[in-house]
Order: structure tokens, then sequence, then C-alpha cells
């Protein structure tokens, strides 16, 4: 069901004047195009937004225009001069002003200190600095407390720390990479209404994202960029989300259908009163229940940070402090090692592959026995069967269809999606009970995605049980046969895949309806 | 898709980490009156008499300047994100430097050849780690093994021939200038005669900071002080502790964080150099193999100890000098009483789990306070071999209880590449 | 073996080679600089030894073997182990004094007394490992300080329990009986220790253990990353202690080669100071048993060959211990350098190889 393609935007008639310009910027890497003849006009007090897949190019784009890397081909023109930029002290120089998606703040320093680093001459680093950082403060709504060290600081507070340490510098252009991955919904208007506040006083502001609806909700124009080169600019009046989505992924978008239910009745994995106190304030985990069924798929939705990661780790025992019961097939789980419940039945498909999921640095046929290194093929009594754990991860390679040379290749030589199905297929092999996937299609490339979203079905029909944990709602919604959402340590609401829209999901996800 | 834009509801971000309190600025005057308080009353439950007596007091400044400088030295190389155990290494550079060119050319002079020889193996050191991305670890046992060759070969070079001289020391060196405020330190020794209950030990400490005093010990206090107004007050110091917290945020707004790294190894290896030199020319009169001893470990620990900040620096350095002097003077007797110190203290602490609810870790240290109480009886005097250990135990125990408390800087030992910003 | 581990292996000759070239050149400059007699110094160290050196050669090269051991154990988890030197201090002591009460004959008090070792090195090892493990104490500054303490520790032991040697201001450890000693292997007109065999068979224990069992993987696998380990069931925790406690255990055998070989007896001067040149010959040998026999034997030649150097040159054997220390250096920087290129030669390999096959199935490419 394809859409038309939405107009392109006509060029403004009487055009407010170009803060940048981008021509023809061109970045290559070792075996990788990642910005190929982008052609972008960000106009002056307006909110410029690029669009674009994981992986399109867009941090690239950004960190050229920010001076940490050069281009290999292409102009910049900021405010109608061709400029330079070897480092980005020569973009702070242009006054423009970037905000990683990652922030750049020392924990242990004070906000101001953080703010005045690398700008002392500006204000000093004393009283007159701190004065000039509450005027900035004041005049854009940032609520700026100078004296408190960054660690003591919110997610939301810290982000307008670093939109103060661009303001502190002068900067007109400020570049905002994937400001609202970590922002929860009321984070994201206040950051909104910073943003407009800032459009009004005549700076531009350039903001990456991948989520479509916020973008079109605060952005003027829109940029997608796909594969590492522009594909159109337009204007939020005249596109929807979907035309968007189709624009950046340029083909119709893959969605899991639904198929015949293969839930029984026997149930597999018991979870009773799970609980994670911390020491102080709200619990991570707050007296979670529930069940999955043999053949079921249980889709957990929420904002991340809502306690999704440590309710996989409580389950995978990854956890102290968690209690409650945890019982698989019957037997109770609540005390054993992490270890013991992996060989009890648990596959574990981790969120952060590189961290828990991989030995970068060690062949793939070692990879294969990560996780399963107390029972066959891969060991034997104790010792190391490297033939047989060769021939499975073949095996593997074959089944899962991962790309690579062979078995005796270093898992940091494999693409992400690579190694994602090399990790699916290590945990199936197991032959578990339970298969816990949390995130298993993120930074994952779209041919390897359905391949995983088929394993996953697979996996339900063979008669195992799911736990799936997604911040992707289609995802979500086309592979789970129950959904659940979680909000603050809790499970807030039970949801029918076939009947619930995304929006219906967000809204629980964000606790919109619950009483104050 | 993911989260729509609209949402009335706030979320509560996760609790954030407990504000931590700050001592004030006071503290450290306080503590030190505390202590000599506690140690005057050790003295006459005791009988011991020489825990604060002004050759102990001297005996402990002169011990206590080398740990300090070594542990300056420590602090500001790990302040910039570089780990750096070579400091023994760079100490004992130092003592050699203050040997040659102190014997050829004055005592100054050979002040200036020890921190410059320390300097010499933060080169090394910084070269290595800054330049070439090595461990740190690694890079600082290399500058050990290198200066302790380097040095005995430049020794047998240099050294043997010489009046007094020989592959294993130098011959003698000038003195450095030393202040003697002679009224007043009369008085005082008058006062700390008297044995009144508190007011004799004050009058000892301060008699031994105006007899005697060498100018070594002042720049070295000195120099603590600068390290805290330059790395806490100057743009300067501002751009190098962020090195060591977050140099990722440094280069993004434009600092160049290999150079202070750069820099801030050197200056830790000149500190280190004159913790040597000040070995070979006011602890002793000349280069001696194997006269550092271990102190640019303790100094390390003393760092750790006062957790990255001069003010604790200087605490665990006096308490490690001061184990140090009461291990060689009377050693059996001073220790001894110093033990019964340790039993209370235990109770002390034993009885503060208890309130805790810890019941596991009272229990236990209640265990430990006995067990030294009865010791404290059953023997007369510790045996010599023991003494020379308190420094390395005293430091096991501080860090095997109050590890979680102490904050490094959050990149310490973190091997850096430009470019690794965004 | 396969292409790929061709390579590897020739990468890695290639590093060590050009490290010790590196070394060498900058002993030279240093020489230079100090107006020693460059050539003269080199003529001697790389001479010809005489069977005589190379006996000595061979039984240093034996106990170092067992430091790099033991400190390689440690660095394959990312521990540095620097207390050797204590841990073996201790043991020797241990062992001298077991071997010494001859509680039981022949051969069975030798092996009481290498076990005792082993235990009593674990132990010490281990005080540190529970440190890391239980309160993030890093080890580095635990061993170090577990070393002073080793000394004074020993020292007071000692005094406690030795016997002075007849006509000597030494003390030392009742001496080892007849029958409990290792005898030499003949080598040449010489006898090489018979420890040597047992060091070998560590070496080969140490292979095994870290590359054919499932021990071995989880070691290994924590040294990589902890975070991947701990999701594989893998406790963090164990897995610290025990490889500090089996580099202990090693840490403790580095002393009796000498002390069964040829002291018989533990005294105050008993060598010292093996623990840091262990780490370099880890280092040397890129933490396995083959790498580690060619620096031990590396080392102690250039130890050997300097001892004349005084009499011959005129120029202090210190100069040596000033290229052991470069070498530290050199090796890792050679070692990175290497690797870097390494790894830029493979992801070249595999995206060749994948764009030749985009359609068909991957094939294996191994011999």
């Amino acid at each position: 069901m394809s859409t038309p393609a939405p107009p392109e935007t006509e060029p403004r008639a009487a055009s407010p004047e170009v803060a940048v310009r981008l021509r023809g910027i061109g970045k290559r890497f070792p075996g990788v195009v990642a910005n190929d003849d982008i052609n972008i006009d960000v106009h002056r007090g307006t909110i410029h937004a690029i669009v674009g897949e994981n992986g399109a190019g867009k941090s690239t784009l950004m960190k050229i225009l920010y001076g940490v890397q050069p281009p290999d081909s292409g102009t910049i023109e900021i405010n109608g001069t061709e400029v330079t930029l070897h480092s980005p002290a020569d973009a702070i120089k242009n006054n423009v002003g970037m905000v990683f998606q990652h922030f750049m703040l020392a924990d242990n320093l004070t906000v101001l200190e953080n703010v005045v680093l690398g700008a002392e001459s500006l204000h000093g680093i004393g009283a007159k600095a701190r004065a000039q950082v509450m005027r900035i403060s004041d005049a854009y709504g940032l609520g700026i407390q100078p004296d408190r060290l960054v660690e003591e600081l919110g997610v939301g507070a810290r982000q307008r720390v670093e939109i103060l340490k661009v303001l502190y510098r002068g900067a007109r252009i400020v570049i905002l990479d994937e400001p609202t991955a970590v922002l929860v919904p009321q984070e994201v208007e206040e950051l909104f209404g910073n943003l407009r506040e800032l459009k009004a006083e005549g700076l531009s502001v350039i903001f990456i994202s991948h989520k479509l609806d916020e973008v079109l909700s605060v952005a003027d124009e829109i940029t997608v960029i796909r594969r590492g080169t522009t594909v159109r600019t337009v204007r939020p009046e005249g596109v929807t989300a979907r035309q968007l989505a189709e624009l950046m992924v340029g083909s119709e978008l893959p969605s899991p259908s639904t198929e015949v239910s293969t839930v029984t009745d026997e149930v597999l994995l018991t979870v009773r009163n799970l609980s994670l106190p911390t020491g102080e304030g709200r619990p991570l985990l707050d007296d979670i229940s529930f069940q999955i069924h043999r053949g079921e798929i249980l889709g957990i939705a929420g904002v991340e940070g809502n306690g999704q990661a440590e309710l996989v780790e409580a389950i995978m025992g990854m956890r102290p402090g968690v209690t409650g019961t945890i019982e698989l097939s019957g037997q109770d789980l609540s005390h054993r090692s992490t270890r013991d419940r992996r060989e009890d039945g648990i596959g574990y498909i981790p969120e952060d592959r590189h961290r828990h999921g991989l030995l970068l640095d060690s062949p793939l046929w070692e990879n294969r026995i990560l996780g399963h290194q107390y029972r066959p093929p891969s060991v034997n009594h104790g010792l190391i069967d490297k033939g047989a754990a060769r021939a499975d991860t073949l095996r593997i390679i074959e089944q899962y269809d991962v790309r690579t040379p062979g078995p005796d290749v270093l898992a940091r030589a494999l693409s992400g999606g690579n190694q994602q199905k090399l990790i699916v297929g290590r945990e199936m092999s197991g032959e578990p009970i339970l298969l816990i996937a949390a995130h298993p299609t993120r930074g994952v490339d779209v041919g390897a995605q359905a391949a995983i979203w088929r394993h996953i079905k697979n996996a339900r029909r063979n008669g195992l049980a799911v736990l799936l944990i997604s911040a992707d709602l289609d995802e979500l919604i086309g592979l789970s046969d129950h959904i659940e959402v979680i909000l603050r340590g809790r499970f807030v609401g039970s949801f029918d895949p076939a009947g619930v829209t995304p929006e219906r999901l967000g809204s629980a996800m964000t606790g919109a309806g619950e009483d104050q | 898709m993911s989260v729509p834009a609209t949402a009335t509801h706030v979320v509560e971000p996760a609790a954030g980490p407990r504000v931590r309190r700050r001592l004030p600025r006071w503290w450290f005057a306080a503590a030190l009156f505390a202590v000599l308080f506690a140690l005057s009353v050790l003295e006459a439950v005791t009988g011991a008499h020489d825990l604060v007596s002004r050759g102990t007091v001297a005996a402990t400044l002169i011990a206590v300047v080398p740990i300090m400088l070594a542990g300056l030295g420590g602090l500001w190389s790990e302040r910039a994100g570089v780990v750096n155990i070579g400091l023994e290494g760079m100490m004992i550079l130092g003592t050699w430097g203050a040997g040659y060119f102190g014997y050829h050319y004055g005592a100054w002079a050979g002040v200036a050849g020890a921190i410059m020889m320390g300097m010499l193996g933060g080169l090394v050191h910084a070269v290595a780690t800054v330049t070439f991305g090595v461990d740190h670890i690694i890079s600082g046992v290399a500058v050990n093994i290198i200066a302790l060759g380097a040095v005995q070969y430049l020794a047998s070079l240099t050294f043997v021939g010489l009046p007094g001289g020989g592959q294993t020391q130098s011959p003698k060196i000038p003195d450095v200038q030393t202040i003697t405020i002679t009224p007043v330190g009369d008085g005082l020794g008058d006062i700390a005669d008297k044995d009144i209950f508190f007011v004799s030990q004050l009058a000892s400490v301060a008699q031994a900071l105006v007899t005697n005093l060498s100018l070594l010990v002042v720049i070295a206090l000195l120099l603590l002080v600068l390290t805290w107004w330059v790395l806490w007050r100057t743009a300067f110091g501002l751009r190098l502790r962020s090195c060591g917290e977050s140099p990722a945020a440094a280069e993004s707004l434009g600092v160049h964080v290999l150079r202070y790294k750069f820099a801030a190894v050197l200056i830790s290896g000149g500190l280190a150099g004159l913790g040597g030199g000040f070995l070979a020319m006011v602890a002793s009169s000349n280069y001696r193999d194997g006269q550092t001893g271990g102190r640019g470990y303790i100094g390390l620990a003393a760092m750790i100890f006062g957790n990255w900040r001069p003010g604790g620096l200087l605490a665990g350095s006096g308490l490690f000098g001061y184990t140090e002097t009461l291990g060689l003077r009377q050693g059996s007797e001073s220790v001894h009483a110093l033990l019964l110190a340790l039993a209370v203290l235990a109770l002390a602490a034993a009885v503060w789990q208890a309130r805790l609810q810890q019941q596991r870790a009272a229990i236990i240290t209640g265990v430990v306070a006995i067990g030294l109480g009865v010791l404290y009886f059953a023997i007369d005097e510790v045996p010599g071999d023991f003494t020379s250990m308190t420094p390395y135990v005293v430091t096991l125990l501080v860090l095997a209880f109050a590890s979680q408390r102490l904050r490094m800087p959050a990149a310490d030992g973190q091997i850096y590449r430009k470019g690794s910003a965004g | 073996m396969t292409r790929a581990r061709l390579t590897r292996l020739g990468l890695g000759i290639a590093s060590a080679v050009l490290a010790l070239l590196a070394a060498f050149l900058i002993t030279s400059l240093v020489l230079l600089a100090a107006g020693d007699p460059v050539w003269d110094v080199w003529s001697q160290l790389l001479s010809w030894p005489e069977s005589r050196n190379w006996a000595n050669i061979i039984n240093n090269a034996s106990v170092l073997y067992l430091s790099g051991l033991a400190v390689a154990v440690g660095f394959r988890m990312n521990l540095f182990n620097i207390g050797v030197d204590g841990q073996y201090r201790v043991a020797t002591f241990t062992a001298a004094v077991v071997a010494g009460e001859a509680w039981l004959p022949g051969y069975l008090n030798t092996a009481l007394a290498i076990v005792c070792a082993m235990a009593v090195g674990a132990i010490w090892a281990g005080i540190a490992g529970a440190l890391r493990a239980m309160r993030g104490v890093s080890e580095v500054i635990s061993t170090i300080m577990l070393n002073f303490i080793a000394t004074g520790l020993v020292a007071y032991l000692l005094r406690q329990v030795s016997v002075r040697a007849e006509g000597s201001n030494e003390i030392g450890t009742r001496e080892i009986p007849e029958g409990s000693r290792i005898g030499g292997l003949p080598f040449g007109d010489y006898d090489i220790y018979g420890f040597i065999v047992i060091a070998a068979i560590v070496g080969f224990a140490f292979w095994f253990v870290l590359n054919r069992t499932r021990f071995g993987f989880d070691l290994r696998a924590t040294g990589q990353s902890t975070t991947a380990a701990v999701a594989s069931g893998i406790s963090v925790k164990k897995m610290t202690i025990a490889a500090m406690m089996i580099s202990g255990a090693i840490a403790g055998l580095v002393g009796l080669p000498i002390l069964f070989g040829d002291a018989y007896t533990y005294g105050s001067t008993f060598q010292s100071g093996l623990g840091f040149a262990g780490i370099a010959i880890a280092l040397l040998g890129r933490n396995h048993p083959i790498g580690i026999a060619f620096g031990a034997l590396l080392f102690a030649y250039l130890d050997e060959q300097s001892n004349p150097l005084q009499i011959l040159v005129g120029v202090s054997p210190d100069i040596v211990a000033i290229t052991q220390g470069v070498i530290v250096l050199t090796v890792v920087i050679s070692y990175e350098l290497v690797r870097r290129y390494g790894v830029r030669l493979e992801q070249r390999e595999v995206a060749k190889a994948l764009a030749s096959s985009r359609t068909d199935r991957p094939e294996e490419v191994s011999a």
C-alpha cells in the first residue's frame, strides 16, 4: 500500500537568509560510504529537522558540520561565507554549537565548571561567568543551577545544561543530535518549548531525529536522508509520518504479520511479586507478576528507563537485590545463578550485543561457546571441543544466514545484523524453554530484521515461551500475542495486539489518562 | 513508530545519586587538634612518652614530605586521567639527580637536578601513555624498571672514585638551609618540658616547626597549597581536571586533552623527583641505593586515602609518615601504645555498626577490637619487622574498608585517543 | 594451519622482533650519551656463551619462565599481579622450612614442600584477589603492599626459625636433606636444575587449561569483556579470586628451582626482584607459554652476558636493566601497532570475501 509522494518544498520567494548551506558533502570510511552528495539549506530562524534510519549518515553529517571530522568533498557555507572547519573550536568560532546525543558532561564537576570549560576567556570562571550563565538561563527559560554537580541532575536538566553551553559561546546555529531519545514526553514538550524560544530570538536550530511524530510537530522544514544522501526536503504541513517513513526506507515498510495463534494452556514462565527496591525513592521494579505460556510471545512496551532492562536482568539473575519468585517449568529459579538459569533453559538475546552478547576480539566459534560453555556440543566434561564448536558454528551460519567468510573470523569484523543473527542462532541452539529477546532488531539492517522476526516466530511455533522487549511499537504489535505496558517499574496496562493502535499503546506508556 | 509527542503526565527520572556532603574548610585544623588530643590521652594512659615529642614531630615532618610530594605527583597525574605507578622510579631518579648535581654544583642545583631527573622519568611515562596509548600500569612498571637500572648504571658511572662515593652511594651533598627561630623555639621547649597535659604536646609541635626547619619542607608545603589553588581556582586547573573526568567533553569544547595530560605527567614526575631529592638531601645527606624504600607507592596510597584531594593527601601522608617515624624511634613502645588506640577505635566502629543494624559487620569488628586489646596486654613490644610494615598494612586496611567511599577521577586510567569526542 | 592463523603468527613474531630492535637501539643511544663504548658492549652481550654460561642461562630462564607464567595468568584476566615477588618470598620460605623439617622421607618431602609453596603463594595472592572481587580494591596497589608486608613477615619468621650456618654471618632455614634435593640434569660438563621439568609441565598445563578447558574459556572471556561474561553465566567474582590464586600458586614455584637445585636453604640473601622481570617477560611473550619461554631465555641471556661487562669493558651491567625496561614499552607499542594493522587486514579480507560471494551461500574458507 504505497502513498503518493509528498510535494517537494518550493524555494521560498522572499527568502530569509540561509544560515547554513551544505553542497555536495561526501565522506567515506574504509568499506562504507557514510555521506554522498548531501545538499541542505537551513534558513535562519527556523527549526530544520534531518531524519533518516539508523546508519543513514546523519551523525556523520553533523560531525562534519561541527568540525569533528573533515568532509572528503563538498562545501559548507555559514551565513553566506564558505568555511573550512578543522576542529570544534573552528565551528564554535563560526557560532555553531552542538548538543551531542551522548552528553559531553563531566559528572564530577559543577554545572558552572562544565559550562565555562574551554571558554574561560569569555567571562572568566568565577562570579562574572556565573552571572552570564544566569542571564542566559533566564532569557531562554532553562532553569539552570550553576553550583550543582552534574551527576545530581536528571536527564532533562543535563540537556538544558548542554544547550546553555552552546548559547554561552554565542552560538547562533544550534545542532541537536537525537535530543529526545532519552527524554520522557513531558521533557520533550519542555525541550520543544525551549527550541521555539531560540527560534524566536533568530537562532537556527538543526535537529536530527528518527522520531517522526515529534519532528512533524516542531520542525519548520524536514530533510530526509537515506543511505548517506539527501532524498528530499519537505514541509511538515504537506506530509504524514507514514510518507516520511517510506521516504526514509525507500520501499514498503516491513511489518511483521500476525498468523495463526500458537498459544497453548501450558504455563512455562511464572513471575510473582518481582520487586527491585533501591535505597531511596521509587523501586526499579514494583511488584510485577505475569505468566508466559508455551507458544506465546509476551511483549513489554514502555519508554526506555521504566524498568525493562531491570526486568530482563532480574530474570537472568544478573541483578542482586531482587525479591519475588521466578518459576520456569515449575522449577523455582529465584535463587539460582545466571549460569544455572541458562542451563535450566533460558536463552538470552541481549539489548546491547557488544557489551553482553559477544567477545568482539574472539573468533565466531568461540562466540558460539559463549553462554553455552557448560554443555555439549562445545564442551565435554570440562574440556572444550573445538571441532564440534566449529561445526556447530557452521550450522548456525548456514541456517541463520550469517554473512561471513568462515567461523574463524573475529566477531568484530561482522556487521551488526550478522552479529545479531549469530546470537539468535546461538541462543536457539540451546533448545531453550524461554527466550528473552531485548530489542532484538536494534541497529540491524532491514533484511536482517525480517530474518530475525522470522526466527522468533519459528521459536514460538516450536513451543517456546518468548519475552519480547522493544521500543518499536510496530514490532511489538506485529509479533506479540499479548502486550503489557511497563511504567515506573509496574505493569499498568494489558493489551491485545489485534485490537490496539500505536497511539493507545503510547498513551499507556507515558501514563496519559492516569490520575496525577 | 515510537512514542507520540503529546503527553500530559510527568514521569520522574530515576532518583539521582545522593548529594555528597562536602567537608567544611576548617576540617583539617580541627582534625589535627583532635588527633593531638587523642595522642596526649594515649601518652597519659600508656606511659609511652615519645608519641608527640619534639624529636618525633621533627622526624615525622621529614618522613611526611617525601610521601606527600610523591602523592602530590600522583594527584596531578591522576587528576588529568593518567595513572602513575612509576612514581617510585621517578623518585629514584630524583635521588640520583640530587646526588650528582648537588655534589658538583651545590645544594640548590641538587634540588633542580632532582626535579629535572624526575621529569625525565615523567617524560618517558607521558610519551608512552599519552602519545602511544600504552596501558598506564604497564608503562608505570616499565618506568620503575628503567629508572632503577638507569640510576644504578649512572651511579657506577659517576660516583665511583669520588671521595665518599661508590657504586651504591654518592659523596656527601651540601645541605639545604634550615630555619630556626631561637627565642621562640627555646620558650616552647620550656613549655614542652613542663609535661602539662595537651599544652605540652602542642608546644612540642610548635617547637618542631620553628627549629631546624628545612626550607625544602616549607617549599613542599607551599607546593601543596599551590596545587590546590591551581587545580581548583584557575582555568588551567579546570581544564586539567576535566581531562581526568571526561576527556570527551573536554575535547568537544576545544581543550587539547593530550597536551594537558602530557603536562600533568611531566609535573607529576618533577614532584616525585623533588621528593627523591628531599630524601637524599634532607632526610639523609647523600644518594644511597634503595633510599626510596617504596615511598613512591606509599605516596600513591596517601593520594587514594585522601580521595584525590590535596587536603586528604596531607592527612594520609601525615598518617603514614607518623607511623613510619614511630616504627623507627623506640618503635616497639610507641607502636605498642598505638595498638591500644586501634583497639579503642575498632570498638567504637563496632558500636557504630551495631547502631546501623549491620550485625555481622559489627560482630567482626568487635572481635577485631577484642583481639587487638588482648594483643596489647599480652605483649610488651612489637617486633621491629612488624613496625616497619605499618604503612603497608594501614594502606591495605584503608583500601579494604573505605574503597566504596572514594571517588577517583572518572576517566582515570582511560587510554584516550584524539578524536574520540562525539 | 589456516592462512588466518599463519598471518597472525607471522605478525606476532614480526612485532616482537621490531620491539627488540627498537629497545637495542635506545640502549645504544644511552650508551653513546654516557660515553661508553657501544660496539664493545654489544659484542660482549651478543657473543656466544660458553657451556658454563649456557647452563646458567637455562637455569635462570627456568626461574624467569615461572615468573612470567604467573604474571601471564593474571594478564589473561586483565589483572595485574605485581605481587609475584612477595608471593614467591613467602612460598619459598615455607617450602624451605617444610623441606628442612623433613617430616616425610625423600621425594615425598619435596612434593609436600612444593605443594605447600603453591598453597601459600595462592593464599597470598588470593588476599589481593578477594579484596578486588569483594571490595573493588585495585589489585595493583594491594599486591604492591603485600610485597612489602611479605618482606617484613618473612624476615620476622626467619629470625624465629633459622639456624646459623657454620662459620658465616648469614641466617637461613634448616638445610634440605640430600634425599629431598632435586638433582641436576646433565648439560655438557655442567648441570641444569632438575626443576626445569616441572617448569615445562607447568607451561604445558597453562596452555592446556587456558585453551582447552571450560574454566580457561571462562577466564579468557572474563578478561576480554566482563559484561559479556556475566551475561553468559560466569561469576566474575569467583574468576577473579581463582585467577589470582592460580597466579599466586605458580608464583610460589618461582624460587623453588634455586631452592631445590642450588641453595638448599632460604636465607636473608635469597634472590629477589624476579617478579618485575616476570611482567616484562609475560608482555614480551604475549601471555603465551612458548613466547614466554623465549622471553625468559632472552632475559636470562642478557643477564648472564652482562655479568662480565664491568671487568671486560668497564661498563656497569645495569645497562641491561635499562634494556629490559625499555623492552616492556617497545613491546607493548609494537604489538599495538601491529595489531591495528592486522585488524585492518582482516576487515579488508572480510569485505572482499563478502563482495565476491554476494549472491551465493558463504563457503568455508579455511584449510
